[in-house]
């Protein structure tokens, strides 16, 4: 019997025989499903018409949240966003409420933890997998059916080891290292597959990176993105009171992957993703004379606290590009409240930002920030697709935190090394 | 996303980025064909609902993006993975989902793609997952 992928073991723990092989359809058990106010009227909807199965079971690992429109903006929005907070309070299940932050980020802070399969309505919930969990998205009747039924189907992928030598050198991130991992998988290399990042540059990462590679490994295509779960996951669960919930795990040493892909974080320099797909990639250095009038520092992707302690640094006493647009969301509540409490808020405001309130914010366009006609934003999301911030006719450019703030004061897209 | 929960608005603008005359000139049982990667970019079901509601009997791409692929078999509407470059504009098509095999009546050329999963078939037999379920009470492996 050969050894088995973080994806395989983690899927057959979770099947009634316990061991799986890619390619296999299996039935698993679901350890926490959750939705949000985008999908979840839908799924709603959906599970009204379901006879089968019960909502009393595992209610606690039921989870709604508001994140993707807050403060919701219009009148059809504040009704999907109210049937969500009416549905799952009069069920009894979780709400995480408008501002309290974007689900992967509430996820990875609250509830994930190594081992568990997740499944939820947005195809970033795979950010979990820097927790060792195995997490995927899918859509609003999937999801009904598994909160129901606590189980749903799968197809067992086949595993994409990405293996990353050496280290990453300051002013570099692993927002930079994914970009770089997707210039070489572009899109569609990784469909139905799991990515699972190891190496020393991955050992050497704190969860905080790790989810930001996991977030991003949907833009390849894959059904999930994994790393190993060590003593960084249970020094980050101990930081949110969990660090009971830690366990190591680990891919066997003989796990088969179906492809494998090395890169080495040594000679790495700061990623951009240009307009208007996220493989679409060059170094900073490669980017010349790139006027920007928006910079949002935002998205399920960065601004965990480690992100947003870069860029007060590279605020400091710093000010924005005279008539730029500097919008900067915290991914929750507990990091907007880190910031308060460390005066990155202060800092922030003194370089001319707008700090709004915990959620998905510009990233995808349902509320402020949209850009206007001809506008160029410099973001620290996940995605630059044609019309992704709300208007067709902006082009969207996607970097680190980092050379987002370096960005924003010099007004042209520019190389964070230079910062700090 | 303000029109997110009006499936009938949301309809008018069916995959208007690609083709903008596709909402007024879809007929019921036409087939979308289309190349790789097709959906990506999102976990939204109303992608392959709209889709459906425009009276589209399969979609057939060389690849799909997976969470459309799995949507769409959940809604009922087929999603079938084959070479797609023996098919134009207004070739008429005929699926036989149980042979795994595509009929191009037009150009006289049968296609071959590989047999879906016993599981996913079973869920496009019932019209999807909520009919699935709610005849069996559970989800089975087929």
């Amino acid at each position: 019997m050969s050894g088995k992928t973080l994806a395989e073991k983690i899927i057959g723990a979770h099947t009634a025989k316990g061991e799986v092989s890619p390619g296999e359809v299996v039935i698993v058990k679901v350890d926490y499903t959750f939705s949000h106010d985008a999908a979840g009227p839908l799924l709603i909807n959906q599970i009204k018409k379901l006879n089968a199965g019960s909502l009393e079971t595992d209610k606690d690992r039921t989870i709604f949240f508001i994140d993707h429109a807050v403060p919701s903006p219009t009148k059809e929005l504040s009704n999907d966003q109210a049937k969500v907070r009416n549905y799952s309070l009069s069920n009894g299940m979780v709400l995480s409420d408008a501002g309290n932050g974007i689900c992967h980020q509430v996820m990875a802070e609250d509830y994930s933890s190594p081992g568990d399969l997740i499944v939820g309505t947005d195809s970033h919930t795979c950010t979990s997998g820097g927790l060792g969990a195995f997490a995927t998205g899918m859509g609003a009747t999937d999801i009904a059916v598994a909160m129901k039924l606590r189980k749903t189907w799968l197809r067992v992928p086949e595993s994409l080891r990405v293996k990353v030598e050496g280290r990453l050198g300051k002013g570099v991130f692993a927002k930079d290292l994914i970009l770089k991992t997707l210039s070489h998988l572009g899109t569609d290399g990784a469909t139905y597959k799991s990515i699972e990042f190891e190496g020393p540059a991955i050992d050497d990462l704190d969860v905080y990176g790790r989810l930001t590679l996991t977030n991003m490994a949907v833009e390849a295509g894959a059904k999930t993105g994994i790393i190993a779960s060590d003593e960084k996951t249970r020094q980050y669960l101990r930081e949110f009171d969990r660090e009971e919930e830690w366990k190591p795990l680990g891919a066997d040493e003989d796990a088969i992957y179906e492809s494998e892909l090395e890169l080495d974080a040594d000679p790495l320099e700061p990623q951009v993703a240009l307009p208007s797909s996220p493989d679409n990639v060059k170094p900073v250095t490669e980017v010349h004379d790139v006027k920007v009038n928006e910079v949002f520092i935002g998205s399920c992707t960065n601004t965990r606290i480690e992100d947003m302690r870069t860029v007060a640094r590279i605020f400091q006493g710093q000010k924005k590009a005279p008539g730029l647009k500097l919008i900067v969301t915290p991914s929750s509540q507990k990091v907007y409240l880190k910031c308060v409490k460390e005066g990155i808020v202060e800092t922030l405001i003194n370089a001319g930002a707008i700090v709004t309130p915990a959620g998905c914010g510009v990233c995808f366009g349902a509320l402020g920030g949209i850009p206007a006609d001809g506008d160029v934003i410099f973001s620290s999301s996940n995605r630059n697709f044609p019309g992704r911030t709300g208007n067709p006719k902006a082009d969207t450019f996607l970097g680190s935190p980092a050379t987002a703030a370096a960005t924003a004061i010099a007004g042209i897209i520019s190389d964070p090394r230079e910062y700090l | 996303m303000s029109l997110r929960s009006n499936l009938p608005e949301l309809a008018k603008h069916t995959l208007e980025d690609a083709r903008k005359e596709f909402p007024q000139s879809v007929k019921e049982g036409d087939f979308v064909v289309a190349g790789s990667n097709f959906g990506m970019g999102s976990s939204r079901e109303q992608a392959p609902l709209v889709i459906k509601m425009c009276g589209v009997r399969a979609v057939v791409a060389k690849s799909f993006a997976r969470i459309f692929y799995r949507n769409a078999i959940n809604i009922g509407l087929p999603a079938i993975v084959c070479n797609t470059a023996e098919i134009d504009e207004g070739d008429e098509l005929e699926l036989r989902l149980s042979e795994a095999k595509l009929i191009n009546l037009t150009k006289k050329i049968d296609i071959d793609f590989p047999k879906m999963s016993k599981t996913m078939e079973a869920i496009l037999n019932e019209g999807g997952l909520l009919p699935y379920v709610e005849k069996y009470g559970d989800l089975l492996l087929a």
